[in-house]
């Protein structure tokens, strides 16, 4: 009977877990595949994202030394490696430029990243990243698949390199749709590079939506063990003085 | 030694008993003395869980509240820090986000029992009104708690509840202006959200579940075979004039419930530490968006444990000029359930001993809050064009489907009145004494 009711509990638990609240619309995006747990990749992420994203993303619920005591690097390498904003060691990551600016630049401030991953998904921020084309009818010059119209230029266009659209022609009742990307003019890293790139900036970003994931992780399978062991300690007490019950 | 510290306590038992004579007795009656039916199964967990997550959420809570800032500018970046840079923050705000959810999935389960067992049938009425009020109160509690981090779907959703109260004629769109402070949610909302939820429900809320106990342990529980223990035979070791098939809620139900706390302790831990959004179910991701009066989210949804009662509201067409329809039937939905001891006229309690027609509808009935709860969802978008192809009209199916739900949900209210007060159900035999138990 109990073992009936457990596995029932365990298929809804399943089930439900299994099925994500409807999250992105749209067309299913490939998987990111981050990992909290692969600390260079985390540190190679960071690199870029402050390479070529700080200059118009903040951060401004991350500190840098939140960065460096996670990431396993020293003061001196995120000041001098890391820091181009001029905070403080102690501050949170705030990007230069002056929203006002930014404002009139794209037509709308660059948002700030640091929930980006909670709010969109690791593999919606991934396929992003891969999908900037070049598009003369766009104020930018660039347009993306994922985000149509976006107000953002592409700023890895030197890593990936320069995509162009091929168009699905228009049938009747239907635009013309974008059918794939190809690559025009290649960039510094090869494609397979510029994945493993892409997908260490969306690591960085996994990680800077919720710098606490490292620590659960980690004390998460002992406090499930020590209850797990509590439980049954608690079934034998229960079955040693449920004996006289008749 | 450790007879110097027995004999200190039980000196200062003495003491305090000399001047509080009248606690003891209180102890006794509550625990030592309260003879439970032998034969608890698996449904009778959900009580003591559920007062396990009462007292979660109120110290959790009390945690949150030392770092959290009530106002629309600093709500949402005062949630981050308790998430980032107040020590173990992420551990109570996560315990506190997820005790949410579970009590509700613990709740459901324990008026489920009711429902299976008859547990609010005479003479425990009393028990099940008290039991309603609670969940009642719970649910404006978590409505409420769901505002405070001030993410753009505790905005929208703020919005769209409150609105609900719009409907009402005459009075609607005044009364929705009076209960936010503004003409949208906005900082004075947040604020009296935040009284509401830390100051006055959770003193409601502890005051009725004092009142549900001890009603309850006016009457006595209920049990699997809806006998009542307390009629049937006299004397067991501890007192021969206590019922022969109760036994001593402590230590008896005391360590058979530490196997319940221990089991779903690790359960709500697993997720606590390794899912804590639960897929999106229990943290939703618009949620990390920060309110924003002029970006809809792209679905407003709540939180999945009011999803059945909101799909009634969204089913629901309006009439006569007015949408109030839906709201009513979603207050009517839950106003039928208080008053089902006076709908079921059964003369026996327990599913074991129903007529097929009772459990065939209860099981219709759990259907239909299903069906219900995939709507709320927004579930059956996806699901429709999944079972049916992407060319079928989604919203009239979605709309069909809803309201046979719908018209399953209060249907069987219905349908138990004329069952048991025509007299069309035929029990089987009630047992003198309990059947089983572990």
């Amino acid at each position: 009977m109990i073992k009936r009711y457990i596995s029932f509990f365990a298929l809804v638990f399943g089930l439900l877990l299994g099925t994500p609240a409807a999250m992105a619309e749209g067309p299913e995006l490939p998987d990111a595949g981050t990992n909290l747990r692969d600390t260079a990749s985390l540190q190679r992420g960071a690199h870029i994202f402050f390479n070529y994203c700080v200059g118009c993303h903040s951060l401004k619920y991350l500190r840098y030394e939140r960065i460096a005591d996670d990431l396993g690097l020293t003061e001196e390498d995120v000041m001098k490696n890391l820091d181009f904003t001029g905070g403080k060691f102690g501050d949170p990551v705030v990007s230069h430029m002056p929203p006002d600016d930014a404002q009139k630049f794209f037509g709308k401030a660059p948002p700030d990243l640091s929930l980006e991953v909670s709010a969109k998904g690791e593999d919606w921020v991934f396929a992003y990243l891969n999908s900037f084309y070049l598009d003369p009818k766009s104020p930018i010059g660039w347009n993306n698949t994922v985000l149509p119209n976006a107000a953002m230029p592409f700023p890895l266009w030197e890593l990936q390199g320069m995509q162009v659209p091929e168009l699905k022609p228009a049938t009747p009742g239907d635009d013309a749709q974008v059918e794939k990307l190809t690559l025009l003019h290649p960039g510094k890293l090869t494609p397979a590079e510029y994945q493993q790139a892409a997908r260490d900036v969306t690591n960085f970003l996994a990680y800077a939506a919720e710098p606490a994931a490292l620590q659960r992780r980690h004390y998460g399978i002992w406090v499930v063990l020590f209850l797990l062991g509590f439980t049954f300690l608690a079934y034998l007490l229960k079955k040693e003085y449920w004996k006289d019950v008749h | 030694m450790a007879n110097v510290f027995s004999n200190a306590f039980s000196s200062l038992g003495e003491w305090v008993n000399e001047r509080a004579p009248g606690l003891m007795p209180v102890y006794r009656k509550h625990m030592t003395e309260y003879y439970a039916p032998k034969n608890f199964n698996i449904w009778y967990y959900f009580g003591s869980l559920a007062l396990l997550v009462l007292v979660n959420q109120i110290l959790t809570g009390i945690f949150l509240t030392m770092n959290y800032d009530p106002s629309a500018s600093g709500a949402f970046d005062s949630v981050q820090y308790i998430m980032r840079d107040v020590e173990w923050g992420w551990l109570i705000r996560y315990m506190h986000s997820t005790g949410a959810s579970l009590f509700f999935v613990v709740i459901y389960l324990h008026m489920f029992r009711g429902l299976m067992y008859g547990s609010y049938q005479k003479p425990r009425e009393l028990v099940w009104l008290l039991g309603m009020l609670i969940f009642l109160v719970l649910m404006a509690e978590a409505f409420m708690g769901y505002v405070l981090p001030w993410g753009n779907m505790s905005f929208w959703g703020a919005k769209v509840i409150v609105s609900l109260f719009g409907t009402i004629p005459v009075i609607g769109k005044d009364l929705v202006e009076w209960i936010m402070g503004d003409y949208l949610p906005a900082d004075a909302t947040l604020n009296r959200f935040f009284a509401l939820h830390v100051i006055a429900l959770p003193l409601v809320l502890l005051l009725l579940v004092v009142l549900h106990l001890a009603a309850l342990h006016e009457v006595g529980s209920n049990n699997p075979d809806g006998v009542d223990v307390k009629h049937g035979p006299k004397g067991n070791r501890w007192d021969p004039t206590k019922p022969a098939d109760g036994i001593p809620f402590h230590p008896y139900y005391t360590v058979k419930d530490l196997v319940g706390v221990g089991l779903f302790l690790a359960i709500a831990a697993f997720i606590i530490f390794f899912q804590p959004t639960f897929g999106g179910w229990f943290l939703e991701h618009d949620n990390s968006v920060p309110a924003n009066n002029l970006v809809t989210p792209a679905q407003i949804k709540p939180v999945w444990y009011f999803t059945a009662f909101y799909a009634i509201v969204r089913m629901v067409p309006s009439a006569f000029g007015t949408a109030v329809w839906g709201v009513l039937g979603m207050f009517g939905a839950i106003l039928l359930l208080f008053l089902l001891p006076w709908i079921d006229a059964g003369k026996v309690k327990s599913i074991r001993y129903r007529g097929t027609g009772y459990k065939v509808a209860l099981g219709l009935f759990v259907l239909a809050f299903f069906g219900l709860v995939l709507i709320g969802t927004d579930s059956t978008a996806d699901l429709i064009p999944m079972l049916f192809g992407a060319g079928v009209d989604v919203t009239s199916l979605e709309n069909l489907f809803g309201r046979v739900m719908v018209l399953v949900y209060f249907g069987f209210f219905v349908f138990l009145w004329l069952y048991t007060h025509l007299g069309w159900e035929k029990t089987k035999p009630v047992p003198e004494r309990v059947t089983t138990h572990d």
